[in-house]
């Protein structure tokens, strides 16, 4: 508890330590007489005590000319019930009201702690090498792109970079989700709010600290609370229209009834009183504070507690869409496959088998395409960069280079047909790669992608998720799409798609689903991820265009994670909308009461505050994604 | 020109009154208050001085919700 909130606490306690045996007097349980306005003294101190500063916002709020908070709603009530003689009702149900936003502001505050600690990957310092081999403590900020910074055991790396010296276990857990500790050693890139478990580690620095991605990670979560959902934006107007309408219900629960009771000349012996104490009563139950509080703190729960899981979602709003997706989309590689091909055949027309294989590679040697390093890995020789020239990739179809002076082309059916190159079709499934030799057909090398471990078990979850279609694009053969999908159950495909055409694609299925998630690795497809209702990148970690332009990012690499983040937010929409439906359908309940005269301001205030407490608590729950 | 800044405020609906208090207030382009993390992000015009709107926002915002503090 802060300060603000002991003074609170303290204020409570005193305030009921005095109410309570007044109370027992005024109701004639202990049997005391006092004059009344002895006892209007001793009920005002208590009240005063718990109460003053609710009464000092409402003045303040009327001098501003914003009438219409909670503050003004109890005061109003508070004092309308002791005017009518009613001290103990007032005073209680001030109290009561202050024990509410006591509890209210420390639950708040606990979540708002434990969610900050879910995400506390700030580091507070970089370790800096002086000359004569001594650390020196710095700001990462100041630490500079190709500084060597050291990294001790226990220690949180600071910023992005490169091992240049020693090896070490890392626990990614905060950047991840993932428990596991992953060993790096020289030359392995080692990201920012990963923590060192057990060797020194000197890393070269490839990143300024705020390009980092622990910093791009916290602006991205401390942000996400600034999205506001549908469901937020409607509960802020909400209150702001509602408060004023209950206020003049109240005066018109006041003052109509009593008048038509005038006019039609029945008795009026204690109508007035009766009707101002029910208006009263009406205020206290009105108070929205419940849903006003509760739907926000859900929204961050969740949030919260998906990033926990290493699921950065970047808006609560974001949240609302991802739990209606009906139809998730997937780019084949690095999402279902690991990208990690491997060459399985090389069938040969004229030139012998290495031969051909090392022309190949040598001519996607420039490139970092996944399926160029495959090539180079069965090459298994450190390539002869000197003699290849000319290098030209050509997107969707391959590449072509010259090698030795011989003119080389790498590419697929379509790279052949450009050329003009008569190839031969290969039953083998897989990424089939043609290779021509100044100008005649060489022969073709066979890889294969490998399936990732949960590839299937995420279909199978997004299926039990109420996913009715995947959809696999990709611009691989149509042979290894159909293959791909009937393994890992993917309901349908669409195969041979150059780039742009995945934009097409997805806007074809944009047309007939409601809800689309598309799901890409982030690498070249950031206008797809932009496009479809939910863009969701994975094994993002370290790729700055996915982390722009998706809005949900999947910090590694296991398509289970999509499923998973559907639950998160299903989860947290339903506790929305039971907080939503069960507060406001309880105030709607007890209003009608008290406007009937069937409830006082005992039930009013318990109504009031017990359905906050009960509300923040189902909110809290949001953070709680362990079984999802 | 974006800033954010850590705020003080006891309830939800009062951080929505800072909000609205903060967009309505002269220089400032666009203003979000969360108050889950207890930031305000505030949008400035082209131009605007930051020191003196910020001195403006803080003051509509005390009278929307005496109670809240801008941390400048």
């Amino acid at each position: 508890m802060n300060k603000k909130q002991k003074t609170l606490l303290l204020r409570i306690i005193v305030a009921a330590v005095l109410f309570v045996p007044v109370y027992l007097i005024s109701e004639g349980i202990v049997d005391v007489r006092l004059p009344r306005w002895v006892l209007f003294a001793l009920f005002l101190v208590p009240y005063l005590t718990v109460g003053y500063d609710i009464l000092r916002k409402a003045a303040l709020g009327v001098k501003n000319k914003k009438v219409f908070d909670e503050c003004f709603l109890m005061t109003v009530a508070t004092v309308g019930a002791i005017a009518l003689g009613e001290y103990g009702e007032g005073v209680a149900v001030m109290l009561l009201y202050q024990i509410g936003e006591l509890f209210q502001s420390v639950a708040v505050g606990k979540s708002r702690r434990s969610i900050s600690a879910l995400m506390d990957i700030r580091p507070d310092y970089a370790n800096r090498e002086a000359d004569d081999g001594s650390l020196e403590k710095v700001d990462p900020d100041e630490v500079e792109v190709g500084t060597v910074i050291v990294v001790q055991p226990g220690e949180r790396v600071p910023i992005d970079g490169i091992v240049v010296e020693g090896s070490s276990a890392l626990d990614t857990a905060a950047l991840t989700g993932e428990s596991r500790p992953s060993a790096v050693g020289v030359d392995d890139t080692v990201l920012s709010g990963s923590i060192n478990l057990s060797g020194v580690l000197k890393v070269r620095t490839t990143a300024a600290f705020e390009e980092s991605t622990a910093s791009k990670i916290l602006d991205l979560v401390e942000n996400a609370a600034a999205r506001k959902s549908k469901s937020e934006t409607f509960i802020s107007k909400f209150a702001r229209i509602y408060t004023p309408i209950v206020c003049y219900g109240a005066l018109a629960l006041a003052v109509l009834p009593p008048l038509v009771l005038l006019i039609t000349g029945a008795d009026m012996t204690g109508v007035w009183r009766d009707w101002l104490l029910r208006a009263c009563t009406f205020l206290v139950i009105s108070c929205p504070c419940a849903v006003v509080i509760s739907v926000p703190l859900s929204f961050f729960g969740g949030l919260g507690g998906a990033s926990s899981r290493g699921i950065l979602i970047k808006g609560s709003n974001y949240l609302e869409t991802l739990a209606g997706i009906t139809t998730v989309a997937f780019d084949k590689t690095g999402t279902i496959t690991k990208g990690n091909f491997e060459v399985t055949a090389v069938h040969q027309n004229t030139m012998d088998e290495a031969e051909l294989l090392e022309l190949s590679a040598l001519a996607e040697c420039h490139s970092s395409h996944p399926i160029s390093l495959s090539l180079l890995r069965a090459y298994g020789k450190a390539p002869d960069r000197s003699r290849v020239t000319d290098v030209e990739e050509i997107s969707g179809h391959g590449v072509t280079a010259t090698v030795d002076g011989r003119s080389v082309a790498v590419g697929n059916d379509r790279l052949m047909n450009r050329l003009g190159v008569a190839f031969n079709p290969c039953p083998h499934v897989g990424t089939i790669l043609h290779v021509a030799v100044d100008g005649t057909y060489a022969g073709h090398i066979v890889i294969r992608d490998q399936l990732k471990d949960h590839a299937r078990e995420a279909m199978a979850a997004l299926q039990r998720m109420g996913v009715k279609r995947t959809v696999m694009l990709t611009g691989d053969r149509r042979e290894v799409a159909a293959d791909v999908a009937k393994e890992v159950g993917i309901t349908d495909y669409r195969a041979e798609l150059l780039p742009q055409d995945k934009v097409a694609a997805v806007e074809e299925l944009l047309r007939d689903a409601k809800g689309l998630a598309f799901v890409g690795d982030g690498i070249n497809d950031a206008p797809v991820l932009s496009r479809a209702d939910i863009g969701i990148a994975m094994g993002a970690l370290g790729s700055d265009a996915a982390i722009e332009a998706a809005d949900v990012v999947l910090m590694d690499d296991d398509p289970v994670k999509i499923a998973q983040a559907m639950g998160i937010s299903r989860k947290c929409i339903r506790i929305v909308k039971e907080n939503i439906v069960f507060a406001l359908g309880v105030k709607a309940v007890c209003l009608i009461l008290s406007a009937l005269g069937l409830a006082n301001m005992w039930l009013a205030i318990g109504a009031d505050v017990g359905v906050m407490i009960l509300a923040v608590l189902n909110a809290i729950r949001c953070l709680f994604v362990k079984n999802i | 020109m974006k800033k954010t800044y850590k705020i003080d405020v006891d309830c939800a609906n009062c951080a929505n009154l800072m909000e609205e208090a903060a967009k309505g207030t002269p220089g400032v382009q666009d203003a979000v208050v969360s108050f889950m993390t207890l930031k305000m992000k505030v949008t400035f015009e082209d131009g605007a001085d930051e020191a003196a709107v910020m001195a403006e926002v803080l003051k509509n915002c005390k009278k929307a919700e005496p109670d809240c503090e801008i941390y400048l």
